[in-house]
């Protein structure tokens, strides 16, 4: 097709998906007057039910806990496409994986990095894994959580490939450690739901104690996904920031020659 | 749904529709997978809109009174599952552009006639 036929045909669609748009959202309530009934019975009753006080995260991790159930291993299998299609093409089983793809860490721009930056992506290292941790586990009391806490910790390595620490930065980002820590975020996630049907409930169910509203040990089960969750974001994203250097490694060594 | 006072509902389809534009026109195909995060972006603007209350609080209860009003923590909790996963979702399209141009040796959405099924 034309690019220019293809451009009327769009300005035709545009149109008829304005029209339907409109006609639906027609008689939605106006804009900053929210009628509910159902976010605001989430509202009354979380803080009373589940003993949280964000109670985003009591829908995200206990009432709609099966869907971001899904949404997780969405998550996960799009870390492993990635994964699958970025890992060179001829590895030998068993072989450590720095040595086909090189140290992805050694490729960078070759500007003069300034001592401001390496030195303050540096002293924030530890401030980022400290608050990334703290974001992953207080979820249920504060606005954060596990996906948020999760992508916080995955940036702290990329503050060191910043700060060309790349030997810190490499043993960081390739330790088979990360791998196993991703599947067993989305492992620990379903292995909560199912301990709920090993005690006779439905799956999912909140069955830790509840604890003591505000405290950190508060609200069962959805501090212990939210921490589930935050593992595996960090390491899922650690595993995608690892194979695109590599990548861009390989295209760098095929150019050289 | 009036037209000035409803502006976020209109400006999502608007981002829906500049964002499908971008889509049609590309010539890339890193330019068009960044044209599909901004088409997702758009349902972010409309559920915020549709949960959204004048005078409302954050639906967090640390420090606030039970019974407070606050806005809809439901299409919140959509929302937030959602920005993680796409990005993953964005860095497994690249992946695939990647692949692509190893394959095709091209980055034009227009000469991937070379895809079989």
């Amino acid at each position: 097709m034309k690019r220019s036929h293809r451009l009327w045909l769009f300005a035709v669609g545009a149109l008829g998906m304005g029209f339907v748009y409109c006609a639906g959202a027609r008689n939605l309530p106006p804009w900053g007057q929210y009628r509910g009934p159902y976010g605001d019975a989430i509202a009354q009753l979380a803080v009373y039910e589940r003993h949280t006080t964000d109670t985003v995260n009591a829908v995200t991790y206990d009432y709609r806990g099966f869907d971001t159930l899904g949404e997780e291993f969405i998550l996960f299998s799009a870390v492993t496409g990635v994964m699958l299609l970025l890992r060179p093409e001829k590895q030998d089983s068993g072989g450590k994986r720095d040595e086909k793809g090189g140290n992805p860490a050694s490729f960078r721009d070759r500007a003069a990095l300034s001592e401001t930056v390496q030195m303050f992506t540096t002293a924030i290292f530890g401030f980022a894994v400290i608050f990334g941790i703290y974001m992953a586990t207080h979820g249920q009391l504060t606005p954060g959580g596990g996906f948020q806490g999760g992508v916080i910790l995955a940036a702290a390595p990329m503050l060191l490939y910043i700060a060309e620490n790349t030997e810190a930065f490499q043993r960081i980002v390739s330790h088979p450690l990360v791998e196993f820590l991703e599947g067993a975020g989305a492992a620990g996630y379903a292995l909560i739901g199912m301990a709920a049907l090993a005690m006779g409930a439905a799956f999912l169910t909140n069955v830790i104690p509840l604890g003591t509203t505000g405290d950190v040990f508060s609200s069962g089960t959805i501090a212990a996904i939210s921490a589930c969750v935050g593992v595996e974001v960090a390491a899922g994203f650690t595993l995608i920031i690892f194979e695109y250097l590599r990548e861009i490694l390989s295209q760098k060594k095929n150019e050289e020659p | 749904m009036k037209f000035p006072a409803d502006y976020p509902y209109f400006v999502a389809a608007w981002i829906l529709l500049c964002g499908l534009y971008g889509i049609v026109r590309s010539k890339h195909l890193v330019h068009m997978v960044i044209s599909l995060t901004v088409v997702q972006s758009s349902t972010y603007v409309l559920l915020l809109a549709i949960g959204f209350r004048r005078g409302g609080y954050a639906p967090v209860f640390a420090g606030l009174h039970t019974g407070a009003r606050v806005v809809d923590p439901i299409v919140q909790a959509l929302m937030l599952t959602d920005v993680v996963v796409e990005t993953t979702v964005v860095a497994l399209l690249l992946a695939m552009v990647v692949k692509a141009y190893e394959k095709g040796g091209t980055t034009s959405p227009d000469d991937l006639r070379f895809l079989r099924g």
